[in-house]
């Protein structure tokens, strides 16, 4: 689903961000990205949803490769990738029902249509009663139940999420690993990447780590002591 | 559309993602109608900037409008001292009464002519000595110094500065005519002058349309750096360039129609103003003139013409600028 080929990225100035990257995630998979703030998470990240280009190598998404889409297409692409932030992005100014709606608008569902399948997405993430709410008025972790709402409602085959739960507890992290878990059963590939190595020792999922730019492991979480 | 899973319309049963023609074409009226009204909320939500923007808009309107309607009036006045030229043909002395009236038909025959009116030497010495309260002196002359006058009105349509000079010079060839005088030096400098004020004027309107089209660019360019933040997720969850666009494009729509309004009512009031001291001024000048403001057309086509200028003002950033904003994570 997701495959990288002997990628590198160096950004202008000469750091060089990923060295020789490769790996795969099938399709229906859920995998964790893990390694120290600059390790290059978010680089790789960014190379999938295409806010940066590879140096060199080839990314790949359902066997296309991602060198071929133009600029005006990028926007095409990123309707087939749900993301996830750490800082939740969502537009302050519109209600919980309205962020969640907007890559329905911008894809011109219709309203009925729009309205059931942001209930539904309201309602995996159990949010339902607050679509009237703003933004501001949600907790940290309500706030990331709805970009994680809003990155699932278009039913994507891809889920990425960069830090999901960097700003949340324990207890609150785990709620969002279930999520994740329950639309990873239904056949979306889902990519998180984080630090956290405790919530990922709990869950049993492959694990690639990032060191310094280059990939480590990429092992399943059983082989312990790796990491 | 979904560029990287061609089948995915298909496999994912119940999503129905794929729309259809009909179904596309709603969704595009529909989408355009939602950001048009969208960008109205905007304004509305923050109206402060918008307020500024469309006054200085309005002014800057106002003032090319108003010039065209000074110049409309001007133009029909003028078009009334156009009508009034006359030839004064002085004739030989020498004439008697049958050469005189030979004459006279002669001239009303003419094609270019409307009508002759004849002050005889008799009549003007009578009206000279009215009115100039010379009349004793008169009395010592022993002869009528004055010559017969004809006065020949042109029709219309050979009434302009041009066409009256080369009637004068044609008549002026005939036998009994001593020489001709057509007062055309004012109407011709007059003629210059409103030409001139019409050339100075094309250059102010198009020295002001672009000053509008720069400061809606401007408020636009900044209500867009206000929301790179919006921007950029819109750009996270897969929305156009030309989605994003849209509603920046019809904020500078909505800027030239206020703006387009606000300039129409300021003329309206401007004319109400001068209307009451226009009506005295002709009042004592004998003159029927009444001021005309801008006409039902003429409005409409200040509206587009500041719509449109709104809507240009826009475009020419709003690429530039929503290009150059690309998402971050984190």
């Amino acid at each position: 689903m997701i495959q990288f080929e002997q990628v590198s990225k160096t950004y202008r100035g000469g750091h060089q961000a990923l060295q020789k990257i490769s790996f795969e995630i099938k399709a229906g998979e859920m995998a964790f990205l893990t390694g120290h703030s600059g390790a290059g998470k978010s680089t790789l990240l960014k190379l999938i949803s295409i806010m940066e280009r590879p140096s060199t190598g080839k990314v790949l998404i359902n066997g296309h490769d991602l060198s071929q889409i133009n600029r005006r297409q990028i926007p095409y692409v990123r309707r087939d990738i749900g993301m996830i932030f750490q800082n939740h992005h969502l537009l302050k100014e519109q209600t919980v029902f309205d962020n969640v709606a907007l890559p329905l608008i911008i894809e011109g569902y219709s309203l009925k249509e729009t309205k059931k399948r942001v209930h539904a997405a309201l309602d995996k993430v159990g949010l339902l009663d607050k679509q009237r709410y703003y933004p501001v008025m949600l907790s940290g972790g309500e706030q990331q139940r709805v970009g994680i709402a809003r990155a699932v409602v278009n039913t994507p085959p891809i889920l990425l999420a960069d830090e999901p739960t960097g700003n949340l507890d324990p207890k609150l992290s785990l709620d969002i690993m279930r999520i994740f878990e329950e639309f990873n059963r239904v056949g979306t590939s889902v990519f998180i990447a984080t630090h956290d190595l405790g919530l990922i020792a709990r869950m049993k999922y492959r694990t690639l780590t990032l060191k310094q730019g280059r990939m480590l492991t990429s092992n399943l979480a059983d082989d312990e002591g790796e990491v | 559309m979904s560029l990287l899973f061609k089948n995915r319309e298909r496999s994912s049963g119940a999503n129905q993602r794929k729309l259809s023609f009909i179904q596309k074409i709603r969704s595009f009226f529909i989408s355009h109608l939602r950001q048009w009204l969208s960008s109205l909320g905007s304004i509305w939500r923050d109206p402060m900037p918008s307020i500024l923007t469309i006054a200085v808009l309005g002014v800057s309107l106002t003032l090319p409008a108003t010039l065209y309607v000074v110049v409309k009036n001007a133009e029909s006045v003028e078009q009334n001292w156009q009508s009034a030229a006359e030839i004064s043909l002085f004739l030989q002395d020498e004439l008697n009464q049958q050469q005189l009236s030979t004459f006279i038909k002669q001239v009303e025959l003419n094609h270019k002519v409307d009508k002759v009116r004849l002050i005889s030497k008799d009549d003007a010495l009578a009206e000279f000595e009215q009115e100039s309260g010379f009349g004793d002196a008169l009395n010592l002359l022993d002869s009528n110094p004055l010559p017969n006058v004809l006065v020949v009105a042109p029709l219309p349509e050979f009434s302009s500065a041009s066409a009256a000079k080369d009637l004068l010079t044609e008549l002026e060839q005939m036998r009994e005519v001593d020489f001709g005088k057509l007062d055309i030096e004012w109407l011709r400098r007059l003629n210059a002058l409103l030409s001139m004020v019409n050339t100075a004027l094309s250059s102010l309107v198009i020295l002001l349309c672009i000053s509008v089209v720069l400061i809606v660019g401007n408020t636009i360019r900044l209500s867009i750096a206000n929301r790179k933040e919006e921007i950029e997720v819109l750009k996270l969850v897969g929305a156009t360039d030309s989605f994003i666009q849209r509603p920046f494009l019809y904020t500078g729509l909505w800027y030239g129609f206020f703006a387009g309004m606000l300039a129409w009512f300021s003329i309206e009031i401007l004319l109400l103003f001068l209307a009451s001291s226009i009506e005295k001024l002709t009042e004592l000048y004998h003159s029927n003139f009444s001021l005309a403001g801008l006409s039902i057309g003429e409005m409409f086509i200040l509206l587009g013409i500041s719509m449109l200028l709104g809507w240009l003002g826009s475009f020419i950033v709003v690429r530039q600028q929503i290009k150059q904003i690309e998402p971050e994570l984190g």
